[in-house]
């Protein structure tokens, strides 16, 4: 305690960044290599070894499923009423008899020169349909990813800083209720409240049921008003808790008292001297959010009757559509890596010291 | 700032800063709430556990009832008879919920603690059998945490043909990397203690060694992690169910309940979605508050503060 006087600042410091690296074990990793080329060529082998795993794992839980993909596609009854050649037929362009191992090195070598296969539920290349269907997403994701955290950061440094008031237990507890909640079910009251009740907001969809594909921008960000803000209510309660946390930490930190002694005022205490050491973890939990918002995002989407990648994840899933299931699979787990990637360049940005080791290259 | 507890002075000066807060006093410790001591969190994890067993032996009583079609009393609103309505088939919808809501438990139950007996065992595997083991553990772990749970419950769902123990295994093997993360290092910790090193030297053999000075150390933070996994597993299990891909329509789960409540959002029966989903929260809230209390009974330090 009695050094801390001197060193304070640098303690602090010292332990939101302990923290940011305690966070994802492979940053560690990465900070062990002094050597930029060589940890940007290991990043990239992570990245391959990765993909290849969630494919062969992906491709593996697809094809030892039990579901019939032609039954599962054509319906009970259309199944029953047809005809054993048409079956037979079915069957071969669903792959059925092919054992796993030989499917597996043919998508694998076609998956390398780009070609993921055919998406049989949408009747086009698995790329296209990604890509689509993402495109449609990534506005979503994106908007909701921001809201979640910019509002969950400043709720949890406020109510980190008035610790103990009444602004703090509200937070709490409205953190601890959204924690609880399922994403799915909100979606379904803000659909009932806004949409059917008062009106405010489109039953679902991204653009209008019918309009042809030139529709307005505003349109379309006003179909995607509810969506985003219901996605960004699951990501709050983590930021905003965990910040909160580290608030009180710093705020409770010898530096802080020693400001505190200079005269300074408890806000300014809080931005000159917290907000640093507090976006470092909160940045960490953030980027590990990806994940969680994809999850929640196909949950929303199939409420919202929203194309996008989640909702494409669940067709693919009851329709028996393995190649689309295992390019969703990939690509989700793209963008989780992705963000992870993206987190470590930015530690590097807010906090100097971990420049030269994290970022060069990175 | 924290652990003031000797004598009167200190709660005359808790009491004090309790009144007016403009006092500056050292070490005062904070007030909290009446549930704030030790003996008062044990009893509100008391309280939690006996509200859940009532919850699911109340499901499975009422079970026969949530199953009972009424035609003449199709899609009622919540009224003294039918507290949360009736469904399209004239079903109780207080008594569906509770049902569901015992499903949803027990599934959630089963698959948790699958999921944290994987932890446990992957976590001691990857401390105590030297670094190659480590590695392949850490690596199974980022493949896990790379795809988001939702598609690889779906993924797991679909390979096990949907249905209940595709829900349970998918949970089961989804959940488990933050917990053993936790075990993993609590495992080191523990073997790098010197009364490890001391037994070990006098002969102790590597079971009694694990059993009789590890897992104890090791067994709070486990019970802990596995009530944490829970509200997780509940929730996905809600969720996925809801997908469409986990427990069959017919069998009594919230996430059924909540599907087919959606057909009716436009027609106006909204006592279909609120009702449920609330009941689901709240349970889901109990489990939450009941692990955190328990993980502020086991960190000594966090009672205090």
């Amino acid at each position: 305690m009695a050094d801390g006087w001197i060193e304070d600042r640098g303690v602090a410091n010292g332990e939101a960044a302990g923290d940011a690296i305690a966070g994802s074990p492979h940053v560690c990793r990465a900070a062990q290599r002094s050597r930029a080329l060589p940890r940007l060529l290991g990043k990239l082998l992570r990245f391959a070894t990765l993909m290849f795993a969630v494919s062969f794992v992906t491709f593996l839980l697809v094809s030892s499923s039990p579901i019939d993909p032609v039954q599962a596609n054509v319906g009970q009854t259309a199944y029953a009423t047809m005809t054993p050649e048409r079956r037979v037929q079915l069957a071969e362009r669903w792959d059925v008899g092919t054992p796993v191992w030989e499917r597996y090195t043919a998508w694998l070598g076609d998956a390398l020169q780009g070609d993921l296969g055919e998406s049989l539920r949408f009747n086009a290349p698995v790329v296209e349909v990604v890509g689509e269907r993402f495109g449609n997403s990534v506005a979503l994701l994106a908007v909701s990813w921001l809201l979640s955290g910019v509002i969950g950061f400043a709720l949890g440094v406020a109510a980190g800083v008035t610790r103990g008031s009444l602004f703090d237990r509200v937070v709490r507890g409205w953190c601890y209720v959204l924690a609880a909640t399922p994403a799915f079910w909100l979606a379904l009251v803000a659909l009932m409240v806004f949409a059917v009740y008062l009106g405010w907001f489109p039953l679902g969809f991204s653009i209008p049921i019918g309009a042809s594909a030139e529709v307005s921008l505003a349109t379309r960000l006003h179909h995607m008003v509810l969506p985003a803000l219901v996605l960004s209510m699951t990501g709050i309660a983590n930021v905003a808790l965990h910040t909160r946390e580290k608030t009180c930490d710093v705020m409770a930190s010898p530096y802080v008292r020693l400001a505190r002694a200079r005269g300074e005022g408890t806000w300014a205490v809080a931005v000159r001297h917290g907000l640093r050491n507090l976006v470092l973890p909160a940045l960490t939990l953030q980027f590990a959010q990806v994940s969680e918002i994809f999850g929640g995002s196909v949950l929303v989407e199939q409420v919202f009757s929203y194309p996008g990648l989640g909702q494409a994840a669940v067709t693919a899933g009851l329709g028996g559509d393995a190649p689309l299931l295992v390019g969703i699979a990939l690509a989700s787990a793209a963008l989780v890596f992705a963000g992870n990637a993206l987190a470590n360049v930015l530690y590097g940005v807010v906090d100097p010291r971990m420049r030269g080791e994290l970022t060069h290259g990175a | 700032m924290q652990a003031a507890t000797d004598g009167a002075a200190c709660r005359a000066a808790a009491s004090l800063g309790a009144q007016d807060a403009a006092v500056e006093v050292l070490h005062e410790p904070r007030y909290l709430g009446i549930l704030s001591g030790r003996r008062a969190l044990a009893a509100s994890v008391a309280v939690t556990v006996l509200v859940l067993i009532a919850v699911v032996a109340g499901g499975i009583l009422v079970e026969p009832v949530a199953q009972t079609t009424d035609f003449a009393a199709r899609n009622l609103a919540p009224s003294p008879v039918h507290i949360f309505g009736t469904d399209w088939m004239g079903r109780d919808m207080l008594a569906r919920t509770l049902a569901g809501l015992a499903t949803s438990v027990v599934v959630g139950l089963g698959a948790a603690a699958a999921s944290s007996v994987i932890a446990l065992v992957l976590a001691a595997a990857a401390a105590l059998g030297g670094t190659r083991v480590d590695a392949a553990v850490a690596w199974i772990i980022d493949l896990v945490m790379g795809i988001p749970h939702i598609v690889l419950l779906i993924l797991v769902s679909y390979a096990l043909g949907r249905g209940t123990l595709g829900v349970m295994v998918g949970i089961a093997l989804t959940h488990w990397p933050s917990l053993a993360r936790v075990l993993r290092a609590e495992i080191l910790q523990v073997r790098a203690q010197p009364y490890i090193a001391c037994s070990r030297a006098l002969g102790v053999r590597s079971v009694r060694l694990a059993v009789t000075h590890m897992l104890p150390h090791v067994l709070p933070q486990y019970l802990v992690g596995l009530v944490l996994l829970f509200p997780h597993a509940i929730l996905h299990e809600a969720s996925i169910t809801f997908l469409g891909f986990g427990l069959s329509p017919e069998q009594p789960a919230i996430g059924v309940i909540l599907s087919e409540a959606m057909g009716y959002l436009t027609a106006g029966a909204w006592w279909l979605a609120v009702f449920p989903g609330v009941a689901l929260v709240v349970v889901v809230l109990l489990f939450d508050r009941a692990a955190a209390a328990l993980r502020r009974l086991i960190t000594p330090q966090e009672v205090q503060l």
